[in-house]
């Protein structure tokens, strides 16, 4: 009975025994509740009738249409958010300038503001009501209802995952690598190359994966400014929510499945790449 | 090269940083730049590497006018006081930085650069450390490696903000001792800064005394032992 009267910690940030597994507890059925369970009804759902109703029901016209337009979605606003977020975050962290903090609580805005109302700002400032909106409809570039307004939508939901991820490392690690960059005779955009970016690349990835992952799945922007045109402006999220509300639980779900998987593979990626580059991820991190 | 600072001036702002000051710096010279934080001695050591611009003043080299020359034209070799080493880079990419860094034509062929790197890995007394991250020096180790990457540019002078400052006591006597003996064999235009009067008198030879952006005194470590020039320096050296 020495060990329960004595309890032997190794550390001190241990537990006691009981305690430690309590919480162990907890964190497995929060996890269970709230993220493996809902996946696992997803995937069961979809496969309620086999895999053939599932495929078949992903392959007819306007799935495969919204399956398109939401990777096509995805490809337009997760490379312009990249490029807009290290730029913002160039600015903000390697220039000294008035406003600085309104500009980061800026970026941060989409975050703070409902989708909804983000789609609505697009369609009344673009719709055809609107001068701008009714000028680009008659040189035919409608952006409401059309691709167009869908990527703004998402670019804007998307916009802080890339400038928020970057912003902290890139003050954590100052300007003096630049400057020494400088010094050495780089002109800025090999020290942006061959310094700011690799320093910067793991913050980088990660935010881009979130953006993919986020874009992918957007939903209340779309919804307003897209108009739910089945084979023309319904991404899988918007065809989504149209077959469940007509009762076609597997066509709803299957497209619900694919669109998990989607960003189960995002994350599978993210994770290899860490595993394959752990020694660089640990050489680039501050000791 | 001999380095003439005519009435250089600097404000950030609201806040005056340098009063305008003047230097000449002799040829081949390895002068201090000794004060109090706030002093505007880094200030000063950074124009003259191109970093900061000042708001009034001249900067000449050799005699040309110099004020307007961006960082990479000066070919200043820049000791920063952290040694911003590229934490993603071999100790042996660092040094090389510089040299791959050139435009195309005259960029050394790699063999050639493989050479210069190995030769100021065994001039620092550091050969084996090619291959190891900044991460897994020492701070005395760091600190050389950021010296050997500036000298890879074959720069026209040596600048050095607190180049002895994130080191114990030990290490900081024998890297003293070793950047005077880099200098002697370089013959390079050295300039340094520090707030540590023992440092300045024992590797410099000329050292300027600077406080709240003005300077105090300019002499031999000696004059300025034997004659402090105002109340200022007789406090600071004596403290």
């Amino acid at each position: 009975m020495s060990d329960a009267t004595l309890p032997t910690f190794r550390t001190a940030t241990e537990e006691a025994p009981l305690l430690r597994i309590a919480l162990i507890a907890i964190a497995v059925a929060g996890l269970a509740i709230l993220v493996f369970a809902p996946l696992a009804v997803v995937f069961a759902e979809a496969l309620r009738d086999g895999w053939l109703a599932a495929v078949e029901s992903l392959g007819n016209r306007d799935a495969r249409s919204a399956i398109h337009l939401t990777l096509l979605i995805t490809a337009i606003a997760v490379p312009a958010n990249a490029v807009f977020g290290i730029a913002a975050a160039w600015f903000i962290t390697k220039f000294d300038f008035r406003g600085k903090a309104f500009l980061i609580t800026l970026i941060d805005l989409p975050f703070s503001v409902s989708p909804v109302v983000a789609g609505l700002c697009i369609v009344l400032l673009f719709g055809a009501n609107s001068a701008i909106g009714s000028w680009l409809v008659a040189h035919g570039w409608p952006i409401v209802f059309a691709i167009p307004g869908i990527v703004l939508a998402t670019v804007f939901v998307t916009f802080p995952f890339v400038a928020r991820e970057l912003i902290p490392v890139m003050i954590e690690q100052g300007r003096t690598e630049e400057e020494a960059a400088l010094t050495l005779g780089a002109s800025g955009w090999r020290t942006f190359r061959t310094v700011t970016l690799p320093n910067i690349r793991w913050a980088l990835l990660y935010g881009t994966l979130l953006c993919t992952a986020r874009a992918m799945g957007e939903f209340g922007a779309v919804a307003v400014v897209s108009g739910k045109i089945r084979g023309q402006t319904a991404t899988m999220p918007i065809t989504i929510e149209m077959l469940y509300n007509e009762y076609l639980s597997v066509a709803a779900f299957s497209m619900a499945a694919l669109l998990t998987a989607l960003a189960l593979v995002t994350l599978l990626l993210k994770t290899l790449l860490e595993l394959r580059h752990a020694d660089q991820l640990a050489a680039t991190r501050r000791h | 090269m001999h380095i003439d600072i005519d009435e250089i001036a600097k404000t950030f702002g609201a806040t005056t940083a340098l009063h305008p000051v003047s230097l000449s710096i002799p040829s081949g010279a390895l002068v201090a730049l000794l004060g109090p934080s706030g002093s505007g001695k880094t200030t000063l050591l950074r124009i003259l590497g191109g970093l900061e611009f000042p708001t009034s003043g001249r900067v000449m080299f050799n005699g040309q006018d110099a004020t307007g020359m961006t960082v990479q034209e000066r070919r200043a070799g820049f000791v920063f006081q952290s040694y911003a080493l590229f934490r993603h880079m071999t100790v042996f990419d660092n040094i090389a930085y510089g040299l791959r860094a050139r435009p195309r034509g005259q960029r050394p062929p790699k063999a050639e650069i493989t050479r210069r790197v190995t030769k100021l890995l065994d001039l620092i007394q550091l050969p084996d450390i090619a291959s190891r991250y900044p991460t897994q020096l020492s701070g005395g180790q760091r600190q050389r490696v950021a010296l050997a990457r500036a000298l890879a540019i074959e720069p026209r002078m040596l600048l050095l903000d607190e180049p002895f400052g994130a080191l114990d006591a030990k290490v900081r006597k024998e890297l003293r001792q070793g950047l005077r003996d880099i200098h002697d064999e370089t013959g390079l235009t050295t300039v340094f800064v520090t707030h540590d009067q023992d440092e300045a008198m024992e590797l410099a030879d000329l050292v300027v005394v600077m406080s709240m952006g003005r300077i105090e005194q300019i002499g031999r470590p000696q004059d300025i032992r034997g004659k402090p020039a105002t109340e200022f320096v007789r406090d600071f050296i004596s403290a």
